[in-house]
């Protein structure tokens, strides 16, 4: 307990040591500031200007912004430099160094104090500096950024006194860049500015690599050291682009995991030819919709739970729609797939044009749960968004929880007896056409989930299924019919194929690419990548 | 007289389809014709030009539905990008209409399209030279449409890619085609395709008599598209692509090289396709990459499963049935058209697996390529055969 105790005075002390002490220091340069302020001299004016924003102190702030909005005034009698402001009749000065309650004075005693254009540039530039001092820490970061854009050499001793003051590490690494930008500009010693390109070095990430750039031109010591440093970046960047790649591309494989996941299981396991299958994606993103309203309307406080709700609600929608899509149509036509893809692609059209009738043609807005906004970010600029990542695992439980159905579960075990023999597995006992129902149920249901995750990435419309089909189908086909695993491997390597051809080609090009290769592709191996071997290949 | 010409003319008009059929579009292409432009306005008989364009643009779909008839009624290749080659076709005739245009376009340049002036290209790509002579875009338009088929149909049929996976990777290749002609650096008009056509062989497009022109000139390509499906249909060739339809590995195991026979009917389809859209477009005054969307190719199916899948006839019945309701609907209640549209195809595939050819007895005119072949030949499928 007292040891509790020890350690809280002693981060109390430490934290008024570093809020107060500079205050205190930093209290001359703004009376300092103020009497120069007073001066007729405009260039005078300008230098108490400089002064002010040097400080670094909060009032100076409040002293500067009045001065820019022509509020700041100079008492005849002492040269005293005061707020003023005018309130109907009445005129309140206060001092803006002591923060005291304004008090009603004479407005004929006072002088205002005029600006000119320049002066109001000198304002703009000394604020800028003071927000390194703010009390926000992304208003700090931001400025920190801004000096490390224009990096000019007075900002030293301020960024200096930033750095004694930052507290928070992200902003003191922002600051740190902006100080070596300045040190390795500016005009002091070469050694200093060898010094300050290395630590321009740890930064791997574009900006700094065009600054680098501009300092690589020319001779001199300063010179080659940059360009070398621009190497090492270059080659750190190249780096953090793949795994960027990777990552995109990754992102994009979960997205086609989903939407092909549930074909895997109509397609591959049975057979059956889905072109509703992206329509039963599309159900299940408009379900989350119509959860989110539901939430919004009634439950507004627990609105980041609302995708829990929707992924079951998602999948029981799709489902049962799917269900008595076999019941109703495609259990007439097993054995005739050519047909069966018509007689599907016309539901498709149907399911469209129902939603279209119902929610309307346009986009519907779904909101994101606020876990899943926001991003993690490198230092080397790699960003990797909350909703992606969650997407990326969300597709992997998915995957793993259907492997588990298929393998474990007894439904899982008629669903592949019905498969590999259907009479046999009728002459057994299983009740085929109720199997062929379920697991059409459940590559249906499957694919209302991943509508509900889609729904999260991209726009929410009758024709969000449409995007995804011709896809799902590549992805299917490439990894092997009739096979999980495949389907996984599928999925992710055309992620990943299609963001590594995008910078080259572009993305149209790039997916032209894609969708040749694999034409070639399948002349090679017309099974896909994981054929069935043995007897289910003419099955 | 017994020439060559003997056996193709019994094979075509030997029998009451093919009198009815032929019969029927040569009459179309005399009457109405002359109905429109002889006849004055205000008489019944009139037929208004609006009609004509439509029933032209019916006719250039009923080729096209021809064209699938073909390789799907009677060689079992379910194609789902036949749009393509139909689209190829159209950009090939558009092509040649955009350098008729000359220095009437927007920005007068003699040398460039408007587009292409807008895009700010330098000089023409070399993939439209030649396109000023309407014979090489003629060429061009079954020119472009075979070989891609024969490229396609070459690596698909040789390693044995049959039912539904050709039917994916053909609608693979049309949504290819269709994103790579949005592009704008393809030069062929990106996002807007082609138009503003003013002339053809030096006629104007608008003209009332060029557009009859064009009408008689797309319902005798219907009749002799017809009669070359008849041939080829009742030929020798034609008998072992039957046979490769309902049973494809014994024809393979008793000797023929399938791969030889389907590339072949496959390349004739395309090119056919490829000349219903080069007739399309100067009816229609306008080809845009919307025409390569898988979309509009399933369409075609549906066309020829409605008339009668495996009967000439009736892929043109079809096509014309479905497009007249297609317009009639889409005018008259258009949220109703995507119902109806997606009903077709499911109520087509359950109850009239022979499309109303097969079913509707007026239809019934027997004969060979007729509906009496698709009864013979196509036994009941049971669960067992083709499920993978």
């Amino acid at each position: 307990m007292f040891d509790f105790l020890r350690s809280f005075v002693a981060v109390l002390l430490l934290a008024l040591g570093l809020a107060g002490i500079p205050v205190v220091a930093a209290a001359d340069a703004v009376t300092d500031g103020l009497a120069g302020l007073a001066d007729r001299s405009f260039s005078r004016k300008v230098e108490a200007v400089a002064q002010l924003g040097a400080s670094g102190d909060q009032r100076a702030e409040t002293i500067l912004n009045a001065l820019l909005d022509g509020r700041l005034y100079v008492r005849n009698a002492d040269s005293a430099v005061v707020i003023g402001e005018e309130r109907g009749k009445a005129f309140l000065v206060a001092d803006p160094t002591a923060g005291a309650e304004a008090a009603e004075a004479a407005i004929a005693d006072f002088t205002k104090i005029t600006v000119n254009n320049r002066m109001r540039g000198a304002i703009r530039g000394a604020l800028g500096a003071l927000t390194l001092f703010s009390a926000d820490a992304g208003t700090r970061a931001a400025a920190a950024d801004a000096v490390f854009k224009t990096p000019t050499a007075d900002m030293l001793p301020l960024l200096d006194k930033a750095l004694a003051r930052e507290t928070d590490n992200g902003v003191k690494r922002r600051m740190e860049r902006a100080w070596a930008a300045v040190a390795a500009v500016g005009a002091g010693e070469t050694a200093e500015r060898l010094a300050a390109i290395e630590t321009l070095g740890s930064f791997a990430d574009p900006d700094v690599r065009s600054l680098l750039g501009g300092l690589a031109v020319g001779n001199g010591e300063v010179a080659q050291a940059a360009g070398l440093t621009l190497r090492r970046i270059d080659e750190s960047l190249v780096l953090w682009g793949a795994v960027g790649n990777v990552f995109q591309g990754v992102s994009l494989g979960s997205v086609l995991l989903l939407a092909a996941v549930g074909l895997a299981i109509t397609f591959g396991v049975m057979g059956v030819i889905n072109m509703a299958h992206g329509e039963l994606v599309m159900l299940g993103a408009y379900t989350t919709f119509v959860v989110q309203e539901a939430f919004r309307a009634h439950l507004p406080g627990a609105f980041d739970m609302s995708l829990f709700v929707a992924v079951p609600a998602a999948f029981l929608v799709s489902g049962l729609v799917g269900i008595a899509l076999e019941r109703g149509v495609i259990r007439f036509l097993y054995g005739r797939p050519l047909e069966t893809l018509l007689a599907t692609w016309g539901i498709s059209l149907i399911l469209q044009q129902l939603v279209r009738s119902v929610f309307g043609p346009t986009n519907r807005e779904v909101g994101s749960p606020s876990w899943m906004s926001g991003a993690y970010e490198t230092a080397s600029g790699l960003v990797l968004t909350y909703n992606r990542i969650a997407i990326i695992v969300f597709s992997l439980m998915v995957i793993g929880v259907i492997a588990l159905i298929l393998r474990k579960t007894s439904l899982g075990l008629s669903m592949r007896a019905v498969t590999q023999n259907r009479r046999m597995a009728g002459a057994m006992g299983i009740r085929t056409g109720r199997v062929d129902a379920l697991t059409f149920g459940l590559g249906s249901g499957i694919a209302g989930v991943a509508g509900v995750a889609l729904s999260q990435i991209d726009n929410v419309s009758p024709n969000l299924g449409q995007s995804y089909i011709i896809d799902s189908f590549m992805v299917v086909v490439f990894g092997g019919v009739g096979n999980l695993w495949g389907t996984l491997v599928g999925a992710f390597s055309l992620g990943i194929v299609n963001k590594f051809l995008e910078p080259y080609a572009g993305a149209v090009l790039g997916k032209i690419f894609v969708l040749i290769a694999i034409i070639l592709f399948i002349q090679k191996r017309p099974r896909g990548l994981f054929a069935p071997k043995g007897r289910a290949v003419e099955a | 007289m017994r020439s060559a010409a003997g056996p193709i003319v019994t094979a075509v008009l030997g029998d009451a389809t093919g009198r009815i059929v032929v019969g029927l579009l040569v009459a179309a292409a005399v009457a109405v014709p002359v109905l429109n432009l002889m006849v004055p306005a205000g008489s019944p008989l009139h037929v208004p030009p609006y009609v004509v364009a439509l029933i032209g643009k019916y006719l250039t779909f009923a080729l096209l539905a021809l064209s699938v008839d073909l390789i799907w009624g009677f060689a079992g290749i379910l194609s789902l990008g036949h749009g393509a080659f139909f689209a190829l076709g159209g950009y090939a005739m558009g092509m040649h209409l955009m350098r008729q245009i000359g220095t009437r376009g927007v920005y007068g340049n003699a040398e460039l399209p408007d587009f292409m002036v807008f895009l700010n290209w330098k000089e023409l790509p070399w993939y439209w030279y030649g396109f000023d002579a309407f014979p090489f875009a003629a060429l061009m338009v079954v020119l472009v449409p075979g070989v891609l088929a024969l490229v396609f149909g070459w690596f698909a049929f040789r390693s044995r890619v049959t039912g539904v996976y050709l039917s994916i990777i053909t609608q693979a290749m049309t949504f290819a085609l269709m994103l790579a002609f949005f592009r704008n650096d393809m030069g062929f008009g990106g996002n807007n395709g082609l138009t503003d056509f003013k002339d053809i062989l030096g006629f104007n497009l608008q003209a009332g008599g060029t557009r009859a022109v064009l009408f008689a000139a797309s319902a005798l390509a219907v009749a002799g598209a017809y009669a070359l499906c008849r041939v080829i249909v009742a030929s020798r060739l034609g008998r072992v692509l039957l046979a490769v339809r309902d049973a494809e590995g014994r024809v393979r195991f008793l000797g023929y090289r399938v791969e030889y026979y389907k590339l072949f009917v496959f390349v004739v389809s395309a090119m056919l396709a490829g000349i219903a859209g080069a007739l399309y477009v100067p009816q229609v005054g306008i080809i845009n990459p919307g025409e390569f969307a898988p979309a509009n190719s399933i369409e075609i199916i549906i066309w020829v499963a409605v008339g009668g899948r495996g009967s000439l006839h009736g892929a043109i019945l079809g096509a014309i049935l479905v497009n007249f309701a297609k317009t009639y609907l889409t005018g008259a209640i258009p949220e109703i058209w995507l119902f109806a549209l997606g009903g077709l195809f499911v109520a087509v595939t359950l109850f009239l697996p022979k499309g109303i050819v097969g079913t509707v007895p007026a239809f019934k005119f027997g004969g060979a390529g007729g509906g009496w072949r698709w009864r013979r030949l196509v036994p009941a499928r049971g669960r067992s055969e083709e499920r993978p």
